[in-house]
Parts: structure tokens; sequence; C-alpha cells
């Protein structure tokens, strides 16, 4: 097992697949046909691929496993991949869920279908690599990198307003990504490596780390994304299509929460410890601040758009408040959310591919022509609102616990959040799924057929399972977050404080 | 065995929504009515083994969450307590399950409605057999789902719809409390589990925190976020507004969770928490007064509606209030005694008015009933055996529970004690009241509806008449029955180690007048209501004139739906809709992203006027240029 270098393999796999692609010829039919085909099937090796490594991997090892190293640029740049729990989790989410995306793809995109699914298996590997990445070079190229499909996914396959959109999403992260740069550049003229193994036992210069810290912390705040750089977020869903939503919100997003984990406390922990306030007070205002506007929202995308920047600030609450729970929670939060929240943006697809439009007014008694379809509207929208028994609730009451054992008034608010997102969830499903049929366009809607019966149903197994036994996941990041939490424990240094 | 309680409610909830359209409405009814029975027998074999003097039985299932310090279980704990639960729940929950078969019959959903309430008995019943905080939230929450689901059940009715998401979210107010004192609890004491928990709570007794700004024990302040939850579970005062509206839902659904069972969750968590409350003086006199005030601000409201089952939901709230303040005032035992017997009668009251409903054809309003008593003698008969339960008339089941309730508060050390006890007599006797109103109202008089209806009046079917029947048996014998067991002197035998008392609690008797004073009023009422709403119409209607904005007051619920809207709902729509529309769109993107795209464009506007293409205006920059730089370098 050692010998074969398996990360690179997962990470390249989606790659060799868009190699194959490029050459299919024909016409549009046979074309379309076998790209499904050829992209469906290198995503299910690359899942296959990232459940052999879980099967190898080492639950009590704290440390990065699988690491693999190879000069790029001599004495600059090394190629050096390699994961622990946290990453694990998150590669897992991601080869489970680009399958599902290229599924919900291949019959709702119609044109230009085999470009699309190059640019999805492209952002595949682009994630894969993020979350392995073991040199911040290399990580820094992944990161950026994976703008480019997303780009031309919205700008090309979106809506209406999709070039104003894809150019917001793409100017705002990249605007913050350049202070990610410099601070990048900085620690290797400092540390003289960008060796991220060595980086976390280096103490960095405890003045700068403050600037470097706020330059990691824009490019990830704008990703996250948090309040008040958050805009492009609700436009970048609205435009996009669906398996760009679903990407968008499920591993996109999680990018910057592994990213906090992973280098701002990593890095720079007394500058985490420092700012810890200032990130509470911007999750606690995104919290609120979202989830009333999410109430007010009249497209349906975008009301679930602005819940993941609410559900997105229990995440950053929960990793800066260093306890286990609470970093636990948070990435628990994540996983959950990258499930749950693509079931929802699936949902949308469901009824949009059938009525054109995604506006709540123009909906209402679908259940009476989707019953099937309402049930698992239901399941996901209990899962958003985090009812116990789903995987939405185990995150949250994490993240809430470990937050309460830091402070009340962030605890506190943050729970107020718990009550706001019942009332936007259950609005928004009952005036899409209840009442009367409003019209005749809905009488005539046919439940889920097959195809999408399989794309949510793994998603709906997966929802429940981790609620009720949330151990499947809480195992394999136990050890390394718990060596994330007791590295930032003793930095705090603070003898009161509860573990 | 213990497992199974559980599992075939669970088993039932499965059967019915994976395969309830292949194998029919009438199997799916079969096969959940099945099994529920089958748990209730296993309970009522626990019951007796408690009543016999069992140990208390904890079984762990597999391990749920387990993070740092917080490890937690899925489990099944059964003391005393528990058992006396799981006989209320499984018991009604089963008979609610039959008497559907019969209300239910013209629905075309009854897989679906089967399947609910089997799923609301097994978050039930995860509630009561936890043995730890989150698993009690699990079915917390649970058993709120299961009462929205079956309150929006007739999906189409826009009013329906509407209640079933205010109770969700007036719960989720509750929630909030609960998982507020659950976090406190975790982070004092490390965990979450009762026996570990209670084991702490004596060494924190003076321990005061700082929270949100204000100094305060923490006990109190535990109690009182639990108390939060249990006020919004169990609709009391501020909380309560949900509950009314909760009455959209099919009737069988109002007895089984909104008055035999889940509403009085809350009162079974402050039980439950007796090894916290007791340390906690002020949020017992906290219970106390929500208590009290609820029981008598229902009872007031329940004296003017006219929708039966309105009626009989404001009677459950103001009962609930009662079984509040006797656990406030420490007698827990006889709050559960209380809960106990008020499920079997009050569940017999909804049971009833829906067979008066279903006779009637969907009628609910009582000014369009009267005088149908000999069309509907069962219904009828049963109906005066859930009222005389209620009203306390002598040895029926609520006189035992209710009077043991108030002889506590009589003897209650607390400083609120008095008005419990003031407010409880008092409240005894709009009980009465406002409960044979609603009789001859509904049986007595003349026939107010329309005369066509009135032909096709009828008794309902046996299958609807049969769980009447027993819950009868209940509401007449269970006060009798039970009451050495749960509230005798020898209570402490029974209830072991799962109610704590800090002082040991002695019912003292009280004076003979105090005694006599509430069942002989009751009686004065059956008589004197039977007057003022059968014989003499025109007193009520003269009381009325005088006292309009009185009469509208309390019609109108206090107004409370009405200020909720004005201070908290529109004011969050408005505040939502200001976020948006100033905040991200004008604030943010208009300095941010927008701004910056203007401010660039405006700037490479000008900047294209640089470039004009004239030899002239490159040769004068030029020239400027060149000055400044001569200037410069040479001066």
């Amino acid at each position: 097992m050692s010998d074969i270098p398996i990360l690179t393999l997962m990470i390249f796999i989606p790659l060799i697949g868009v190699l194959f692609l490029l050459f299919i010829k024909g016409d549009t039919d046979f074309v379309n046909k076998t790209s499904s085909r050829v992209a469906m099937l290198t995503s299910i090796i690359t899942f296959f691929a990232s459940i052999l490594i879980l099967k190898n991997f080492n639950y009590l090892d704290a440390g990065f496993q699988f690491v693999e190293q190879h000069d790029w640029i001599v004495d600059f740049v090394n190629y050096k991949v390699g994961i622990d729990g946290i990453s694990l989790s998150f590669i897992l989410l991601t080869t489970f869920i680009t399958p599902i995306c290229i599924l919900a793809t291949i019959n709702s995109v119609r044109d230009r279908l085999r470009e699309f699914l190059i640019t999805l298996l492209l952002m595949e590997t682009m994630m894969i690599g993020v979350f392995c990445s073991l040199d911040l070079f290399i990580f820094y190229l992944f990161f950026e990198a994976g703008l480019i499909p997303m780009f031309l996914i919205i700008g090309i396959w979106g809506g209406e307003k999709r070039v104003y959109s894809a150019f917001k999403f793409f100017l705002y992260t990249l605007f913050g990504s350049i202070f990610m740069l410099v601070a990048i550049i900085y620690i290797y003229i400092d540390a003289g490596t960008l060796d991220v193994e060595k980086l976390l036992n280096i103490e960095i210069n405890k003045d700068y780390q403050k600037y470097l810290w706020l330059g990691f912390f824009a490019s990830f705040a704008v990703k996250t994304p948090m309040w008040p750089v958050h805009t492009w977020l609700p436009d970048a869903h609205v435009e996009a299509p669906t398996s760009g939503s679903v990407i968008l919100a499920a591993i996109l997003l999680k990018m910057a929460g592994y990213g906090f984990i992973r280098f701002s406390l990593g890095l720079f922990p007394d500058a985490s410890i420092y700012f810890a306030p200032f990130v509470f007070i911007l999750s606690v205002i995104a919290i609120i601040y979202t989830s009333l506007v999410a109430l007010v929202q009249n497209d349906m995308k975008k009301l679930i758009a602005y819940s993941s920047v609410a559900h997105m600030g229990f995440v950053t609450i929960g990793i800066f408040v260093f306890n286990k729970q609470g970093i636990e929670g948070s990435i628990f939060q994540m996983i959950s959310h990258g499930i749950i929240s693509s079931a929802l943006f699936l949902c949308v697809g469901v009824i949009y591919d059938r009525m054109r439009t995604r506006e709540i007014s123009h909906y209402g008694g679908v259940v009476n022509s989707m019953p099937k379809y309402a049930t698992l509207f239901m399941i996901f929208t209990l899962g958003s609102l985090g009812l116990p028994g789903t995987s939405g609730f185990i995150g949250e009451i994490l993240v809430l616990i470990g937050a309460f054992k830091f402070n009340y008034w962030v605890a506190f608010f943050a729970t107020i959040g718990v009550v706001l997102s019942a009332c936007y969830s259950l609005w928004l499903y009952k005036r899409v799924i209840f009442g009367e049929i409003k019209n005749d366009q809905i009488k005539n809607l046919t439940d889920l057929n097959k195809r999408e019966y399989i794309i949510l149903t793994p998603l709906v197994i997966m929802t429940l399972v981790l609620g009720f036994y949330p151990g499947l996941l809480l195992d394999l990041i136990s050890s390394s977050a718990g060596k994330v939490s007791e590295n930032m424990i003793n930095y705090m240094n603070i003898s009161t404080y509860i573990k | 065995m213990a497992y199974l309680i559980i599992m075939f409610p669970l088993l039932g909830f499965l059967i019915t929504s994976f395969i309830g359209k292949k194998i029919g409405d009438a199997a799916s009814q079969f096969v959940t009515c099945l099994l529920v029975f089958a748990s209730s027998l296993i309970s009522f074999f626990y019951f007796f083994q408690f009543i016999k003097g069992s140990e208390v039985l904890n079984f762990v299932i597999f391990e749920w969450i387990s993070s740092g310090n917080l490890n937690l279980n899925w489990s099944i704990y059964i003391d005393s307590l528990t058992s006396v639960m799981l006989v209320v729940v499984t018991s009604v929950s089963f008979l609610v399950h039959v008497y559907s078969i019969g209300y239910m019959q013209h629905d075309p959903h009854k897989p679906r409605f089967m399947g609910y309430l089997s799923l609301f008995t097994f978050a039930m019943l995860m509630l009561i057999t936890s043995d730890n905080f989150l698993q009690l939230f699990f079915g917390w929450e649970g058993v709120g789902l299961a009462s929205y689901l079956l309150i929006g059940f007739w999906f189409k009715k826009p009013s329906a719809n509407a209640a079933a998401i205010k109770a969700f979210i007036v719960n989720r107010v509750g929630d909030f409390g609960l998982a507020i004192g659950v976090f406190l609890i975790f982070k004092f004491t490390g965990s979450l589990n009762f026996s570990e928990v209670f084991q702490q709570i004596p060494s924190l007794d003076q321990k005061k925190i700082n929270f949100l700004g204000v100094e305060g024990g923490l006990i109190t302040y535990i109690c009182i976020f639990l108390f939060i939850g249990a006020m919004g579970k169990s609709a009391q005062l501020f909380l309560h507004t949900w509950l009314p509206d909760a009455m959209e839902g099919p009737t069988p659904v109002s007895a089984l969770i909104h008055a035999a069972t889940m509403v009085t969750a809350g009162v079974f968590l402050v039980v439950r928490c007796s090894p916290l409350f007791e340390y906690s003086d002020i949020s017992k006199s906290l219970i106390i007064l929500i208590g009290a005030s609820t029981a008598f601000f229902a009872a007031t409201v329940a004296l003017v509606q006219n929708d039966i089952k309105k009626i009989i939901a404001y009677s459950t709230c103001s009962q609930l209030g009662y079984m509040f303040f006797a656990a406030g005032v420490g007698a827990y035992h006889i709050a559960i005694f209380h809960l106990f017997t008020h499920a079997f009668f009050k569940a017999l009251l909804f049971l009833c008015a829906g067979s008066v409903i279903h006779s009637l054809n969907e009628e609910q309003d009582i000014r369009k009933m009267g005088g149908i008593y000999k069309k509907i003698p069962f219904t009828y008969i049963f109906m005066i055996i859930g009222t005389l339960a209620i009203t306390g008339f002598p040895f029926f089941s609520g006189f035992y529970s209710k009077d043991a309730i108030l002889e506590a508060t009589y003897f209650s050390p607390n400083n609120m004690g008095g008005y419990a006890t003031v407010l409880g007599v008092f409240t005894a006797l709009l009980t009465s009241i406002y409960s044979w109103r609603l009789i001859y109202k509904t049986f007595h008089g003349t026939y107010r509806g329309e005369i066509n209806k009135y032909k096709k009046i009828h008794e309902s079917p046996v299958i609807i008449l049969l769980p009447l029947f027993f819950l009868t048996l209940g509401a007449i014998f269970s006060g009798f029955i039970f009451k050495d067991i749960f509230i005798g002197n020898e209570h402490q035998d029974f209830w072991q180690s799962s109610i704590f008392f800090k002082d040991q609690f002695i019912l003292k008797h009280p004076p003979l007048w105090f005694l006599l004073f509430t069942p002989v009023c009751g009686l004065l009422i059956i008589i004197g209501s039977y007057f003022i709403y059968i014989k003499n119409t025109h007193i009520l209607e003269n009381l009325k004139k005088i006292n309009q904005p009185l009469y509208n007051f309390l019609l109108n619920k206090w107004y409370f739906d009405e200020i909720y809207n004005f201070i908290f709902i529109r004011p969050t729509k408005a505040i939502g809709s200001f976020f948006w529309n100033k905040g991200d769109i004008k604030l943010i993107d208009g300095f941010g992203p927008n701004g910056f795209a203007k401010i660039i464009k405006s700037i490479s506007e000008r900047a294209v006027l640089f470039q004009s293409g004239y030899l002239y205006h490159y040769a004068f920059v030029i020239l400027i240029g060149l000055t400044i730089l001569l200037t410069y370098l040479l001066l």
C-alpha cells in the first residue's frame, strides 16, 4: 500500500477522465452519451479510491498519513501531499458529491454537456488537491485554480445575469486571495520553507502573525463567506446551474473552513486567539442578519444561499472557540451542510427543471402532484433547521456546546439562529409544497423520476445516518481535531479554561 | 423487552411510510394499532413491576455522540416516573390509534395518518425513556415535528398550515430556552447524563455565575431556562398561543398530542429535574407564578369561546397550569398524579368532542348545536363523565388529583403558595362553569343548527365508542385506584429515587371548609349554569352587554396573538427586508463590488481621454513633463 502514490492517483484520476473526454468525437448525441458515461465512471472510480484510502487510514494517528513528497522547483516548491482525519472527511465529501452532481447534470444541461463535465472533473481535481496539499504553494495553486472552472460554470451555463454574477464571484474571491498570496510569500521569506508540516512546528514571529493571519483571513472570509463579504454568494447561486450550486455550496465554501482550521489555527495560533472575538462578532451577525434576510427572499435559491451563510456562521464560531466540541462540531457542520444544502439545491433543481421558475410565489400545493418529492424535501428542510436525528443537529449542538464553554454572549446569540432557521425553512416549505394547487402547471407536475431518486436517496441516507450515528464521522476526525484543539488550548495558556 | 416498547411504534411508522400504500388502508391501520397495543402491554408490565418495587432499568442501545468529554448514548431508562409516563403514553396512544380508524374513515391518506401517530408515539417514548438531556431533547423536538406534521395534516387548509408552523416555531422558542439550560448544565457538570448531573447539583448549590451581564445562582439560571422549554411545550402563559391554533389538526391528534401526552412533557421535564429545581427557590416561585396565572388565564378565555375544541384546548392549558404549580410547590408526585388522571379524562373529552363533531358532520361551533343528547346518548354519557372528572366531582379521578394539588399549595411554605391557592380554587370554579356550559350548549336546549342537518345526526360507530368507553373507565377509576400508590403516605416507596424531595413531603390535612369548598361550589355550578345557559339565557345576554369590553377581551384571548404579531412578527419581517435592501444591496454591494466597478469605470473613462490620438496633445504632455523634470533636476 505504502509504495503506491494513492493520493496523487486520486487527485489526478479526474484529470485522466478529462483527457478521455477531450478525445470523444462524433455527432452531438454520441458525444453527450459517451462523455456522460466517461465522466460518471471517472467520478465513481475516484470515489472508490477515496474509500480505499479510508479503509487504510489509521484513525488513531493524529498526524499526516499517505505523505508523498517530490521536488518541483528545488528549494522553493515541493509537491507534497498528505492527509489527516480532517482532510480525509472533506475529500470523502468531495468524491461523494461529485458523482451526484454529474448525474444531476446529465439530463438538465443540454448544450455543451461535454465541456460542462470537463469543468466538473477539473473542479474535483482542484478540490481534492486543496484538501491534500501539504505545501502552501501547492495549496494556493489548487485553491485559486478552483475558481476558474466555477467561473466558467456560472458564466457559460448560468441564468440571465450570469456574467455579472460570474465576475462578482471571481473578483470577490480573487481580491481576498491576493492578500493570502502576499502572506504566503512573506512566510517563505521568513521561514524559508512552505512545507506545512514543518511550518506547523515553527513559531512564526508574533508581531507579524497578526498581519499574516489577516492575509489568510481575507481570502477565507470571502470564500466562507462571512458577513459582510457574503453578497457574491446569493448571486452566484441564483445564476449557477443546479450542479454548479451544489459544488459551490457543498465543497467550495468548505475550502475556507478547512483553511481556517489548517492554516489560521495551525500557523498563527497567537493571532487566532487575538482575533477570535472579531470572528465571533462577524459570525453572530452573519447568523442573525442573514437568517432575517433569508426570511424575506422571493427566490428559492437565494433563500437557501442566505441560509448557507448563516450555517457557515456556526462553522466559524466553532473553529474559533478552539475546544474539541467546537472544532469537531464545525467540521461536522460543514460536512452536514455539504450534504443538506446540496440536497436542497437539487430539490430546487427538480422543480426548476419542470417549471422553469424559482419564484416562490409561483408555487403552492406541490405535494398534491409530487408527494414523494414533498417527503424528501421535508427531510432536508428538517435537516437544514437542525432537527435532532439529522446531521444538521449534531453540528449545531456541538458548536453551541463548545461556544457556551467559551463565551455566553456568542452562544446565546448563535442559539437565536436556531429559532430563525426554523422560521425561514418551514415557511419556504409551506409556501412551495403545501396549500391548494396554485395553477395548472403544478397540477400536471410529475413526481420524482428514477434518476432523481438515485440522486437524492444517498443524500437522505447520509443525513439520517449521520444524525443517528455521528460516530461515523466523529471517529474519523477525532484525533486530528483533538490535536488542533490541544495545540490551541496550550497557546491560550489560561488555567481556568475548561477543556 | 424494553427496547420493544420503543421499537414497535417506530416499526409501525416505517411500515406505513414505506409500504403503506401497497398493503392498503386496513392493513396499515391494523399493523400500527397492533404494534402500539403490544408496546402498551409491555408498558403495563413495567408499571406493575414498579408498583411491586422494581429496580431502575438502564439499557444502552448504542453510542450516539462522542466528542471530547461529551459522551452520550441512545439508551432506555425506566424508573417509576418513566413507567407512569409509559402507561399514559402507550395506552392513550393505542386508544387514539383505534379511534382514528373510525374517525378518519373518509380520509384518503389513512396510512400516512397512522404512520404519523406512530411516529409521534415513538418520539414521545424516546423523550420519556431517556437517561440524558440530549436524547430527551431529541424526543422533545421529535414530538414537535410529529405535532407539526399532524396539525398540518390537512395540508390544503391554509389555516392548518399556519397553525402547524406556529406550533413548531413557538415550540422552538421554548426549545431555545431548554437548549441553553442544557448547555449550562454541560458547561458546569461536564455531563448530560441525568444521574451524573444530579449527583453534582448539591455541590453547585451556592455557585454564582454572570450570565449575559446579570449575576445569579447557577442552578436558578439552569432551572429558569429549562422551565422556558417546558413552557413552550406545555403551552404556558406567553408561549401558549400555539395550542388553541393546533386544534386545526384532526381531533384524535388533539386528544393524543395536545391534551394527554405531548403537552405534558414540560411537566415531566420539571419533575424529572426535581433534583435541580429543589435547589432553586426562585425558579420554583416562577413556576408557581406562571402555572397559576396560566390556569386562571386559560380558564377565563375558555368561558366565552364557541369552538368546542378550543374550549377544551384552553381547558388543557389551564389544567397544565395546575400541574406546574403543583410541581412548583414541590409536590412533584401530585403533579404527575394529575398528569395521569388528566390524560384519561382530557383525552376522553377531546374524543367525545370528536364524536360530536363527527356526528354533526364536521360542525364545531357550539352555537349551532344543542338538544342532541337523545340522538347521541353514548357520547353524551361519556362526555358527562369526562366533565365530572375534570370539574373534580367527588370520587371521580380529577377530584383526587386536583384536591391534592390545592391542599399542597395551601400548606406550601413558598411565598407564592397563597397566590396559587387563591387562583387555583377560583379557577376550579371557572373550570366547572365552562365545562358545564359546554355540556349544556352542546347537548341541551334546542337545536340551533341547520334543520336539514338535524336529521342526519347519528351516533358514532362502535370503533369510536369503544376507545371512549375505556377512557371513561380511566376517568372514573384512575384517581381512586392509584391515589394511595401515587400520593399516599407511602408514596416514597413507589417513586423511589425518580423524584427528589429536598425536604420530606408530608401531606397535611387542611381545614374542613377548604376541603368542602370546591366540591360544594362545583355542585352548585352544575345547577346554576343550567339556569344561565339553558333556562334564562337573557341574564347572560345582559351580562355580556354590560361588560362588552371584558367580553371582547376574553373572546380575543387577551389579545395575545395581536400583540405578538405587532411586536414580533411584523418587525422581524421588516428588519429582514431592511437588512436585505439597505444592508446587502445598498450598503455592501453599493460600496463594495458595484461601487468599485463604478469607480474603476469612471477612472478608465477619464484615462481614455488621454489617448486622444492627436499628436499635439501628446507633444504638449511631453513638453510639460520635460519642463517639470528639468526644473526638478536643476533645483
